[in-house]
């Protein structure tokens, strides 16, 4: 500060008020903050759906009610799938970290599968319930069921075509800097499904079962 | 913040925005959740509690338990992070989380209250 202000002390102010020697900002430098706030802002969407459904969730309709639709060791195989893709990832970015190219796209890809294999059995729920006749127009429970697990879902979605997306990137370009932090984002996004997901399988699976 | 200190204090900034995890904090994270995860399924599938309202506020206590697990071991939240900011930002959600969560089952709960006597109608004087 002394330099600045015994080169401008002719008056202007200018230099001690603004950084008018800009210091360079490393790239994706604020990358990681700025991934965390976009997280907390989808934490907001789910707190919404998760509000509806803690208010809709008793209205059946004269329609079925959770404890006749839920099948609750499937829903434990389906967090069984999703717990040992985050465990998986965790791997993937420990062997990130050293710079193993190999062995970071193979527990990529089995992460990968662990998540596909979750939508696979999400889908085969939804479907049979739809079957069911208890689709999402069903009554105020089913929409907003259907919503908030359906949100979820998606999201799990879009983690796995990201996921894919990133694979090619490294088998591509190798473990770039670039690269890594794309990887701990989408680190963050899919730890962040699976802390979504502990609130679903308790409010909505299990207390279901408990009304 | 003077320029001085910027330019040498810049470089150590960016350092300490990520932190990571190591394979005993992966492994502890999992073997914690797999245990969070399996006791409260138990307590529902097998009907272990006599009473509904207990099990739901000891799942419900578990499920708190388990995303704290998450956050520490896999999220790597500490107060350190980004210089505190991702502590700070995931502190406000939280309160608006609470805010959201708690105000709309606070106000439907009195809207049922208020219209309960519509059931009972027919007998009304």
């Amino acid at each position: 500060m002394s330099q600045s202000v015994t080169a401008d002390s002719t008056g202007d102010l200018t230099a001690r008020y603004f950084d008018l020697h800009e210091h360079d900002h490393p790239e994706g430098g604020s990358t990681m903050l700025g991934f965390w706030i976009y997280l907390m802002s989808d934490c907001l969407i789910f707190a919404m759906l998760f509000a509806a459904y803690a208010v809709f969730g008793g209205n059946y309709a004269a329609g079925p009610s959770p404890r006749d639709l839920f099948d609750l060791d499937l829903i434990a195989l389906n967090t069984a799938m999703l717990l040992f893709s985050s465990i998986t990832y965790g791997f993937a970015m420990l062997e990130m970290e050293k710079g193993k190219v190999g062995a970071t796209q193979m527990w990529l890809a089995i992460t990968g599968l662990f998540g596909a294999a979750f939508l696979a059995i999400e889908l085969y729920e939804f479907s049979h319930l739809i079957h069911l006749g208890a689709g999402p127009q069903r009554s105020a429970f089913l929409s907003s069921f259907f919503t908030l697990v359906g949100t979820h879902g998606l999201h799990v979605t879009f983690g796995i075509i990201w996921l894919v997306t990133l694979m090619v990137q490294v088998a591509k370009k190798g473990l770039i800097q670039a690269n890594k932090r794309r990887l701990m984002c989408l680190s963050l996004f899919w730890h962040f499904l699976d802390v979504i997901w502990i609130g679903v399988f308790t409010f909505v699976y299990l207390m279901g079962m408990l009304r | 913040m003077s320029a001085a200190h910027d330019t040498h204090g810049h470089d150590g900034h960016h350092d300490e925005g990520a932190s990571h995890g190591s394979l005993k904090d992966y492994l502890i994270g999992f073997f914690l959740s797999v245990v969070l995860t399996a006791i409260p399924f138990w307590l529902v599938m097998g009907d272990v509690l006599a009473s509904k309202s207990a099990t739901a506020i000891v799942i419900m206590a578990f499920a708190v338990v388990q995303v704290l697990v998450h956050m520490v071991y896999f999220l790597h939240m500490n107060g350190r992070s980004e210089g505190g900011w991702n502590l700070m930002a995931l502190l406000f959600t939280l309160l608006l989380v609470v805010i959201v969560l708690a105000g709309s089952m606070w106000v439907m709960y009195h809207l049922h209250m208020n219209m309960m006597p519509v059931h009972d109608m027919r007998q009304l004087p």
